[in-house]
């Protein structure tokens, strides 16, 4: 961040810049005025994003993705399918994690948003991020952010006694294993592959902790 | 994404009379299947009444021996529940075998039972949906229809109920609660909550405008072995070709309904006498008068199957 709420000039900024510059051109001339369009809905909106109070106006239609990556500058949060169906947007709301995607930003009043730039810096890292990087548990690393918020959640839900579909009986504590922890993961879609050495990480992570 | 205003509702009489008040209003709850459908403009409201401050978020026990479950339970917290866990393991079973842990986190009870289904046509704007755009078709009929309905369907319309959760509330015997703008409160049965398509396969429910759920009540438990089996074309985070919600008695009685066959959650209680004594005439008393197209026809014995998994897992 340079302190002035925008990004540097990147290579995306270029590619975004030139594709809506072919877009204009190619717009089609009706020769007719077009209708202004009615303001869009803008309210406030204030939530604590990694244990700092952040203050937004936000359109209504904003999503907590948006929120956190366009308006907030966290690009470490990932858009992904923008449908809650890869995970790649997961962050912990609450102490829940959730698909920031699938979320309006003014649903979020008052919470308490946790994003994978609050779980460690690079001092400093989390003991999951650490896991996924001894263990190799990505290739490309536009899941990873995803993949680690989830995985420190699931290893609460897990503590918290959660059940999930994987145990055999539904009343009981469930443990951390392989199997679990797949079941308990399937919302977050690595298309490299490298679910094996995700789980493996998270196991470790788990085991450090128990 | 459509533009729309939005409001927070402080009770679910206020919420009520605000969506029936504004044209286009919405309730909205987790949202996890609402803005999914606004992001494509499937759904287009113009207004949101955010339900999430007006309470119903807890699990109480009833006079009558059973389960309240407010509106806003989030599916995480209602499978978790550890009388949920005792006494309707079938309903802890079914929360888990849908969606993903994220999704569950934030849907709600009442949203669960709202959802939409994931007919793919349904889904595509630019295909013949007459329950997206009344009158427009159904291009799934001769479409690509494996995952689509057998039974309860009509010429308008083979989508199915997408939903675990109802099929076990179903099973279940439970109940929903709902209050309407003008204050009035109703209890529906979960046989009659949702429609069968018809000739207006747009309407899902028997829900008035403006009606919000309040709660769902699970009767006195019936004990027995609680199962909810899953088929999907993956383990985990799929929706379901066929699933079965038995509730299996000691002396082989059984209670079963079935999801991913219908447009609702599909249950034959009179057929259910017979399910212990000659299952195979009584599936076949279940499932009279399905219409399957030729890909998904595998559903009725794939269903029978899946019913006989279970009854052979009861038996060890």
């Amino acid at each position: 961040m340079n302190g002035k709420g925008e990004l540097a000039v990147s290579r995306r900024g270029v590619i975004v810049g030139g594709t809506s510059a072919v877009a204009l051109a190619s717009l089609p001339a009706t020769g007719q005025e077009r209708v202004p369009a009615k303001a869009p809905a803008a309210i406030p909106v204030k939530f604590e994003v990694n244990g700092k109070p952040v203050e937004l106006t936000l359109d209504t239609r904003t999503t907590l993705l948006d929120a956190l990556r366009e308006h907030l500058k966290l690009t470490g949060t990932k858009k992904g399918c923008d449908h809650g169906q890869c995970g790649a947007c997961t962050v912990i709301v609450n102490g829940q994690r959730i698909n920031s995607c699938l979320s309006l930003a003014v649903q979020h009043q008052g919470d308490k948003v946790k994003t994978i730039e609050g779980l460690g810096t690079p001092e400093k890292l989390h003991p999951m991020q650490a896991a996924f990087i001894k263990h190799d548990g990505y290739q490309c690393g536009y899941c990873t952010p995803g993949q680690i918020c989830s995985a420190v959640a699931v290893l609460d839900e897990i503590r918290a006694g959660v059940p999930s579909h994987v145990q055999d009986d539904i009343t009981a504590r469930p443990s951390v294993n392989a199997d679990e922890l797949r079941e308990r993961m399937s919302g977050n879609i690595c298309r490299c592959g490298a679910y094996s050495n995700i789980a493996e990480a998270i196991l470790e992570t788990a085991g450090a902790k128990a | 994404m459509k533009s729309f205003t939005y409001e927070r509702a402080r009770t679910p009489a206020e919420a009520a009379a605000s969506v029936a008040k504004i044209p286009g209003a919405k309730f909205l709850a987790g949202g996890t299947n609402l803005l999914d459908l606004m992001k494509l403009e499937i759904e287009t409201p113009t207004h949101l009444v955010d339900v999430q401050d007006i309470g119903l978020d807890t699990i109480e026990d009833t006079a009558e021996g059973g389960l309240r479950i407010g509106a806003l339970v989030s599916n995480t917290a209602l499978a978790s529940d550890k009388r949920v866990r005792r006494d309707y393991g079938v309903l802890s079973r079914a929360i888990v075998a849908g969606a993903s842990g994220q999704l569950r986190n934030k849907a709600t009870t009442a949203g669960n039972l709202l959802q939409r289904t994931r007919c793919s046509y349904f889904y595509d704007t630019n295909m013949a949906c007459n329950k997206r755009q009344p009158g427009s078709g159904c291009a799934a009929i001769q479409g690509f229809s494996r995952q689509l309905a057998v039974i309860g369907t009509s010429d308008s319309c083979i989508a199915t109920y997408p939903g675990d959760m109802a099929i076990a509330l179903r099973v279940l015997d439970a109940t929903i609660g709902t209050v309407k703008p003008d204050g009035a409160t109703r209890t529906i049965p979960m046989a009659d909550f949702h429609r069968l398509p018809g000739d207006t396969p747009q309407i899902d429910n028997v829900l008035e405008r403006g009606e919000l759920i309040t709660h769902v009540d699970l009767p006195r438990p019936i004990g027995g072995q609680h199962f909810y089996k899953k088929v999907r074309d993956r383990a985990s985070y799929a929706f379901a070709l066929v699933s079965v919600a038995a509730v299996i008695q000691p002396d082989g009685k059984m209670r079963a309904a079935f999801g991913g066959m219908a447009p609702k959650p599909w249950r034959v209680e009179a057929a259910e006498a017979g399910l212990h004594e000659d299952r195979a005439a009584a599936m076949e008393t279940i499932f009279a008068g399905a219409r399957p197209t030729e890909e998904n026809a595998f559903k009725i014995p794939l269903a029978q199957r899946a019913l006989a998994s279970v009854v052979a897992q009861t038996r060890s």
